[in-house]
């Protein structure tokens, strides 16, 4: 089985947010990236079909040369190789149109992508890619076998889960639930090493136009302060008459 | 042309998420000097959404869309697309509706932006506000091709009572085998308990709570005021709750009317994903906790002497105001 994982290169979670270029650019100044935390779910299951079941495990980025260090740190997990496409990533359908020229090229039989960026949270790009490949889907996956050509998912939905049967080819939305958290792995000295010497093919991008332009961005409005009450009678008071949300 | 609105549904029933859908759909409509037409599948009854504004609903009855399939259903959403000639199609930001959305938008070779909080700014360009950075930010965007698609966020919009003519009329979509090559075995879920998703109050708690022997409070406080009940992701990561509950940038986005928080201190990826409810109420013995700094009203007290006294008076309250 060959298997691509899709690798988001996003904001860490703690950063503080901020624009410039008059709110038209979010601003890296001192902003730490990381692996896009839904994709790193899927990242941590792929390496368990590559140890179990001798997958080879493929990572791709679609973004300039700031996003390598991002892809290494993937090589470090345990991915095989990894893929840059190197093309600004402008809106998701750009970026899957790229993502389905890699798969293409490349005859992967799984994708695993991420439920959603952490930054523009537009949770379209696997989707997209699966219905410009006509593979299966599943999204919000939190749990995946393979067994030859099919596979079982469980999808979180809203207020429960429910399981899946389909085949290969399949592009998954991951997230947390694909392992545990406890399963994540911080990447050791050999596996640094060693990503050091994997293979970071530069690909340029197919021609592919963007179907929307993000503008500008606006912080939301600071709130007032917040309003300290000492009993639970004044609480419900506020709650009932102020905000009226009881 | 029209504004085309999928409408959940669920036990025959409407979604109240649907109402909020149709709502907004009514007022892109009216911008737009145009009709809105509803596609509910094996859905309630039409004049639940002619009272939100829908001029038109398609009804399709099909046994074999009785579970969500999201193959199928996007199919059929973008064939009753075509057949309108909508220019807009309004999808919410449920499971089902993300599931589906990006199949739709390319099947329609459809722009799409998601959790979007508004009317758009102007039709022609078309430009819509949207969160970004788990609702750390706002961005606005235009979507350049001829048809658009909304992912409307959620408690964006509310409800906006309008008369449509809603007329009924039934649509059978021309669905392949293709359709169905994922298959839904089996659906496990909670009947009896609100979910995060549609909940209009949500209650939440985090370490503070010591252990999961203490979470009978949460629930009581829940039951009460009709709730859902989360947690944080600590919380859910040593396994005291399910994950399905951890809300968070990592976790559920909730955008419910009043959520509140006990024993949560406020780490940054959890005010990040909280940040779109309405009311915010903290309840945490250190006064410091960065929650205070993000909440509207707060109690600075032991979540074991608060909590019991407010479910006591909530009780009280209930028992007069309902």
């Amino acid at each position: 089985m060959k298997i691509l994982v899709c690798i988001s290169h996003v904001p860490d979670t703690t950063s503080k947010i901020n624009f410039t270029d008059g709110d038209t650019k979010f601003d890296t100044n001192g902003v730490q990236f990381v692996i896009n935390p839904n994709d790193e779910f899927g990242l941590t299951r792929a390496m368990w079909f590559k140890e179990k079941q001798g997958a080879a495990v493929h990572v791709v980025n679609v973004g300039g040369a700031e996003t390598e260090p991002t892809l290494r740190k993937a090589l470090a997990i345990g991915a095989d190789e990894a893929i840059r496409v190197n093309t600004p990533a402008t809106d998701g359908y750009s970026v899957a149109k790229q993502l389905a020229a890699v798969v293409k090229d490349g005859g992967y039989d799984l994708v695993i992508g991420g439920r959603e960026s952490i930054d523009y949270n537009g949770g379209m790009v696997p989707g997209m890619l699966a219905a410009m490949l006509d593979a299966n889907f599943v999204n919000t996956c939190i749990s995946l076998e393979v067994e030859g050509t099919n596979a079982t998912a469980i999808r979180e939905i809203d207020g429960g889960k429910e399981t899946i049967k389909t085949s290969l080819p399949l592009v998954v939305g991951g997230q947390k639930g694909l392992v545990e958290e406890s399963d994540l792995r911080i990447p050791n000295m050999r596996g640094i090493m060693q990503a050091r010497s994997k293979p970071l093919h530069v690909k340029e991008g197919v021609d592919a136009s963007s179907e929307t332009t993000t503008l500008s961005f606006t912080k939301p409005a600071p709130r007032g302060a917040v309003k300290l009450v000492d009993n639970v009678d004044d609480l419900i008071d506020l709650l009932h008459n102020e905000a009226k949300v009881i | 042309m029209s504004i085309l609105v999928y409408t959940e549904s669920e036990g025959g029933k409407f979604k109240k998420i649907a109402l909020e859908a149709v709502s907004y759909a009514k007022g892109i409509a009216d911008m737009m000097g145009t009709s809105v037409t509803a596609i509910s599948v094996n859905g309630g009854d039409a004049s639940a959404l002619a009272a939100y504004g829908a001029d038109k609903v398609l009804e399709v009855a099909n046994d074999k869309l009785n579970n969500f399939n999201a193959a199928a259903y996007a199919d059929t959403v973008a064939q009753a697309a075509k057949a309108e000639g909508a220019k807009v199609v309004i999808l919410t930001s449920s499971a089902d509706s993300k599931f589906m959305a990006p199949l739709v938008a390319v099947n329609l070779e459809a722009g799409y932006v998601a959790n979007v909080t508004a009317l758009p700014l102007s039709d022609s360009p078309f430009k819509v506000t949207h969160t970004v950075f788990t609702n750390k930010a706002f961005a606005t965007s235009e979507i350049a091709t001829d048809v658009k698609i909304i992912g409307l966020g959620k408690n964006a919009y509310g409800l906006k009572e309008n008369s449509g003519a809603g007329a009924a009329e039934a649509f059978a979509p021309s669905l392949t085998e293709a359709d169905f090559s994922t298959e839904v075995v089996s659906v496990d879920k909670a009947t009896d308990k609100v979910t995060i998703a549609d909940a209009e109050i949500v209650v939440s708690a985090g370490r503070g709570l010591k252990g999961p022997e203490n979470w009978a409070m949460i629930e009581e406080m829940a039951d009460i005021l009709g709730a859902a009940t989360a947690c944080s992701k600590p919380v859910s990561d040593m396994g005291w709750r399910p994950h399905s509950e951890h809300v968070g940038q990592t976790g559920k986005p909730v955008a419910s009317t009043l959520y509140i928080a006990i024993g949560i201190s406020g780490a940054i990826q959890h005010l990040a994903g909280i940040n779109s409810s309405k009311v915010k109420v903290v309840i945490n013995n250190d006064p410091e906790a960065p929650f205070f700094k993000a909440a509207d009203y707060g109690i600075v007290g032991d979540a074991f002497e608060v909590v019991p006294q407010l479910n006591e008076k909530l009780k009280e309250f209930k028992a007069q105001n309902s």
